[in-house]
């Protein structure tokens, strides 16, 4: 079941992040790419300190999908990673938890880049 | 006029009008977005697929319809319009792998498509990566 409350709390956490973004571009003299750069290391560290996962909790999707989500996916990869393997995990947790994510994005932009001209901008 | 008195009319005289409205249309694209993974994330999981795999799933559909809309030019005019609503979600990050891939392909496959295709996401890894192991580290010791 779909429930409209989380739908909606997807919608206002996840348009706040972005709000943040845009604001940060704005106002301060950040590129679009620092200021993806500052959102992955910042859910990273909030991640790592626990508190990111209670806004997933709370707002779901609206915490996951943009940047920082990203960051706090590294983050409770390399938890989950040390937790299982020790050392070995600080190494591979980060890797492991953007794999999929990555590869998708990898591979699909290969190939539409692959399938699609450049220079068609108007 | 000094240079600083100068720099403050043109503060004070730039609108704040486009702030606020930079920043509403950020809102609702953004927010619009998060909500349709929610509604993705809701019927997936109730399939019965995992956390971690439903999370995978709606990830992936959000970066191949990103990547879609990329090369069909219409991200782009979405990007226009929306700002950090569509640059600061999972669809921009895939954005920024695509659109340089397209762009630089004349620079042939290897140092034209496969490197400027890192352009933004290559340090958006990079810092996560090493930030990552920072956060593993101190997990290791202190949990």
């Amino acid at each position: 079941m779909v429930k409209k409350m989380d739908i909606f709390w997807a919608f206002v956490i996840g348009g706040a992040i972005c709000v943040l973004g845009q604001l940060l571009i704005d106002l301060t003299k950040l590129t679009p790419a620092r200021v993806l750069v500052f959102f992955v290391v910042a859910g990273c560290v909030l991640g790592g300190l626990g508190v990111y996962e209670r806004l997933v909790d709370f707002a779901g999707a609206g915490a996951t999908v943009p940047l920082p989500g990203f960051g706090n996916l590294l983050a409770r990869g390399v938890k989950e990673a040390v937790d299982e393997r020790g050392l070995i995990g600080v190494l591979t947790g980060g890797f492991t938890a953007m794999a999929g994510g990555v590869t998708i994005a990898v591979v699909f932009g290969y190939f539409s880049a692959l399938v699609s001209s450049p220079g068609m901008k108007e | 006029m000094t240079a600083k008195n100068y720099e403050k009319l043109v503060k004070e005289a730039s609108p704040k009008s486009a702030v606020v409205l930079n920043s509403a249309k950020a809102f609702l694209v953004g927010g619009a977005i998060c909500a349709v993974a929610q509604v993705l994330y809701s019927r997936i999981e109730a399939m019965g697929f995992s956390r971690e795999d439903t999370g995978i799933m709606v990830a992936g559909i959000l970066i191949v319809t990103a990547i879609l809309l990329t090369a069909l030019r219409i991200y782009d005019k979405i990007a226009k319009f929306a700002g950090a609503g569509t640059i600061v979600p999972i669809t921009g990050f895939a954005n920024s792998i695509a659109a340089p891939a397209i762009e630089h392909k004349n620079e042939g496959l290897v140092l034209g498509v496969g490197a400027k295709m890192f352009a933004i996401a290559g340090p958006v890894i990079v810092y996560g990566t090493v930030t990552s192991v920072i956060v593993g580290l101190i997990y290791y010791f202190v949990r």
